[in-house]
């Protein structure tokens, strides 16, 4: 048969139509290729924008008080009741002679944090011998003058629309010049708990609530979720149990996480009476949560382990429990340990069900077992960013850049276990 | 504290036991000739009296930890006063006190009632425990001493651990099951409580969303409205953005990979891609509420359209880029399942890959594609924190995505935090709709995991 005109590979009409198709091969490339940049953008948008707005936050203003602890700050034998506020409130005075009237005073007050009177307070129950003596000492400043300092007040606005005031301003200039006012690590991010004021507001409580919920998560859901695999691998007779089970653990980890908040919050704290926003009530819902990863995790890795294996065992005289205890798991462990770091990476991020079961409390104190009252990393995040303050922002960026770091952390273990304890068989 | 050593306590006898039983066993064994002589290893008989002493005592325990609230509850609720009982609500307010005053918190009332009530509670705690205590001591040492008086050479002892071994890893996948029927008993129950309040289909039908009771029957606004139509429609309107966010960005980029891109971009941008769907919920709320909205807003304004702060544009674009990994990854599996021999016989004829793609890849993948699209529409629906912090409380029901709009989660999550009385329509229409979203999902999955699946086994 001759071809005809139009199938002709030598006809003009044939390779303009080779072109054509050529051309909607090259566009669908290009598309594909722009929805991975449209993606990737995205996630550097994400991550620069965090580490932009949160890094400032690792440095905080101090300012350089000089105070003198004169016995009458302390008329009581408790030192406690000392009247720190005063010491510090004494010590700005000194500094600007010139401040005179209530309105005035005030705005000079409000250029120092609370935490200095408490570091004051800190340091003479420590060290009693103190009062009578004068010292120089940094103490934090307002949360208002650290965002000057980091550029994030506009000066140029109209005074009335701004936190720091004109003449405050002044004051604030002066104490730079005088070297009085400087900006220095934050220490107190890490070791403190949550505050109402930004610059005394710290992760370590939030962080200690996390990990006593993993630690809970971690001693139950990795020998639940590995027995539960071992058996459904190794042991289930294909019958309609074995397939509720299935579909109920498929099903489960496609169930919204806020469902399994509910369920804390109707069975575990309504109806078995385990207290409210703690580490261990927070533990068993991601518990359950985390499960269904770690056991499709562990099956997948009781899969790859070859049937010879099996057979060499059951072929020595091996009893089925002893094959798959004594070589069947060691052989698996690696790849289940895997998935157990991924599921724990997902707990530690997760943020809904911690809602419903109350650990959204503001918690200052740093919980110290499972049964305290606690917050979680994310948590935290969640709460500052819902704060007004400008300052807490920042705070808010700077924790969750902990948070990703934790957890970029944990995912490298995860791939660095893979790597080198990965078998090819 | 003596309570709190008594699960230490069960774990070193039960570790004690271990020894004893192997100890016998080897024992028997040497009056018989050897270790061959006995039918399991020792250990085996030491495993047997370690679990006979541990599981009796742990079952018991666990059952005991599990009711104690509810039981001292109960026994103090029978000896309080008459003229208390009457109202369920002072009791419960009573018992907070009760227990409040008992964990050392500052108490509001410094009524004497309350602190000796409190006594008398800690005094009834304390007396089950002891009996518990001795229960649990008396379970383990009759278990042990029978088991170890039963340690012989004809004992089968690895049948009998093997058996319980298994047990136990039954026990541990039928959690999954507890789970679930967990989650539809504690939202059934609210939520049938909630609907003997509110009606059905007022409930589904209704068109107003003011979830509020009334303290006082004068009061102003005191109608609580619990028609739930604004939340559904809200939270299909986000899930729909994030969809059509997902659904074009992570198929393409799904085909690409797996079709076009040679190896060495594939390896380097597929884990880049995961990262997305590894950063936590709460971080892309934030991202949302406070750089992509006032994006959204600020753009709107050019045009001259009227965006509200909290528009369901922002937190429905954010999740449709927190879903591209979830769409790609299992759109990749199912275009990988995709015999080769149906690439080669489309090249075969001619086909360019583009027309491959088009015309033979795609349409088989079809099924597979769409049951990971529902599994993405799932996920959507039952997002939280990214709508919590970037949606907003209004239920507007409204088609303009530049409007706030409210969701089933943000809902659940602004009635449930925060101490509320257990009783009121309000923290129970929580539940309801807790409930809608578990069988709504539920539904979704089932059918795509099916698909899935079918889809899978027509390949294999």
């Amino acid at each position: 048969m001759q071809p005809t005109e139009s199938t002709n590979a030598f006809s003009p009409e044939f390779n303009q139509r080779l072109k054509r198709r050529y051309r909607a091969e090259q566009s669908f490339k290009l598309m594909g290729i722009g929805a991975i940049f449209i993606a990737l953008a995205f996630l550097v948008f994400l991550l620069s924008t965090i580490l932009m707005s949160g890094y400032s936050a690792f440095k905080q203003t101090y300012i350089k008080l000089d105070v003198t602890l004169d016995k009458e700050y302390f008329p009581d034998e408790d030192l406690a009741k000392g009247d720190f506020q005063g010491i510090v409130k004494a010590s700005l005075y000194s500094m600007f002679p010139e401040v005179s009237g209530r309105r005035d005073k005030r705005m000079l007050n409000n250029l120092v944090s609370k935490g200095a009177a408490f570091k004051l307070m800190d340091m003479v129950e420590a060290d009693p011998k103190l009062i009578g003596t004068s010292f120089s000492i940094w103490v934090p400043a307002k949360d208002d003058v650290d965002m000057l300092m980091k550029g994030n007040i506009d000066m140029d606005q109209p005074e009335a629309n701004r936190r720091i005031k004109d003449k405050q301003y002044e004051r604030i200039r002066t104490l730079e010049y005088g070297g009085r006012l400087q900006m220095r690590f934050n220490k107190t991010f890490f070791t403190s708990g949550d505050s109402r004021e930004p610059e005394l507001a710290g992760i370590l409580s939030a962080a200690k609530g996390s990990f006593y919920t993993l630690v809970i998560t971690l001693l139950l859901s990795f020998p639940m979720g590995v027995a539960a695999a071992i058996y459904l691998e190794e042991f289930a007779p294909d019958n309609t149990f074995t397939d509720l089970i299935e579909i109920n653990i498929n099903n489960l980890a496609a169930v919204p996480s806020i469902i399994f908040g509910l369920l804390g919050l109707a069975i575990f704290i309504n109806f078995w009476g385990i207290p409210r926003s703690t580490p261990l009530v927070g533990g068993l819902v991601l518990t359950l949560m985390t499960l269904p990863t770690i056991i499709i995790a562990a099956r997948a890795s009781l899969k790859s382990v070859p049937p010879s294996i099996r057979e060499a065992a059951l072929g020595v005289g091996a009893s089925k429990i002893q094959t798959v205890f004594h070589h069947v798991l060691p052989l698996a462990l690696p790849g289940m340990l895997t998935g157990t770091i991924i599921g724990m990476a997902q707990a530690l991020g997760e943020t809904a069900p911690l809602l419903m079961i109350g650990m959204v409390a503001f918690i200052v104190d740093i919980p110290g077992g499972f049964t305290d009252p606690a917050a979680a990393l994310p948590v935290q995040i969640y709460l500052w960013a819902d704060s007004p303050e400008r300052a807490f922002t920042e705070k808010t960026s700077a924790a969750i850049i902990i948070l990703l770091g934790f957890l970029i952390l944990m995912n490298a273990v995860a791939v660095y276990m893979r790597k080198k304890f990965e078998i090819k068989w | 504290m003596y309570f709190s050593y008594l699960l230490p306590a069960i774990l070193l006898l039960g570790i004690s036991g271990f020894f004893f039983g192997r100890s016998k066993a080897i024992r028997v064994a040497n009056t018989q000739g050897g270790i061959q002589e006995l039918h399991s290893l020792p250990n085996h008989y030491g495993m047997l009296t370690g679990l006979a002493v541990l599981l009796p005592a742990l079952l018991l325990y666990g059952l005991w930890i599990s009711i104690e609230t509810s039981v001292v509850d109960k026994r103090i609720v029978n000896e309080l006063p008459a003229e208390l009982l009457e109202d369920t609500g002072t009791v419960s307010l009573y018992l907070n006190d009760i227990k409040n005053t008992l964990a050392g918190n500052i108490t509001v009332s410094k009524d004497p009632e309350i602190g000796r009530a409190a006594e008398r509670y800690a005094k009834i705690k304390r007396n089950y425990r002891s009996i518990v205590t001795a229960a649990v001591f008396a379970l383990m040492l009759v278990f042990a001493a029978v088991t170890y008086q039963s340690i012989s050479a004809k004992l089968r002892a690895r049948n009998l651990v093997e058996t319980v071994i298994k047990a136990i890893l039954i026990l541990c996948s039928a959690v999954a099951i507890f789970t679930t029927l967990g989650i539809v008993l504690s939202v059934l129950f609210e939520a049938i409580r909630f609907f003997q309040v509110i009606p059905l289909q007022e409930f589904l039908f209704g068109l107003t969303w003011s979830p509020q009771m009334a303290i006082r029957a004068d009061q102003v606004g005191s109608s609580g409205a619990f028609g739930a139509v604004p939340v559904f429609a809200g939270t299909f309107m986000i899930a729909a953005i994030a969809m059509l966010v997902a659904i074009p960005i992570g198929l393409l980029s799904a085909i690409y990979l797996s079709e076009f891109a040679n190896r060495k971009f594939r390896t380097m941008v597929k884990p880049m891609l995961e990262i997305l769907a590894g950063i936590p919920t709460v971080v892309y709320g934030f991202f949302a509420a406070l750089t992509v909205a006032p994006l959204i807003r600020n753009m709107g304004g050019f045009f001259g359209l009227s965006v509200a702060s909290e528009s369901a544009m922002a937190a429905g674009l954010v999740m449709g880029i927190m879903i591209i990994p979830f769409v790609s990854s299992l759109s990749d599996d199912v275009i990988h399942a995709v015999p080769q021999t149906l690439r080669d016989g489309s090249y075969g004829l001619g086909a360019t890959k583009f027309e491959t793609v088009r015309y033979v890849i795609f349409p088989a993948a079809l099924p597979g594609i769409v049951g990971g699209i529902l599994l993405a529409v799932s996920r959507a629906v039952g997002e939280t924190m990214i709508v919590v912090m970037a949606a907003g409380l209004a239920a507007n029901l409204t088609a303009n995505p530049f409007q706030a709009v409210t969701t089933v989660t943000v809902q659940i999550v602004t009635l449930l935090v925060g101490d509320q009385e257990f009783d009121s329509p309000k923290t129970l229409a929580a539940f309801a709709l807790g409930l809608v979203l578990f069988v709504f999902t539920l539904i979704l999955n089932f059918i795509a995991l099916r698909v899935v699946r079918k889809y899978r086994e027509q390949y294999e």
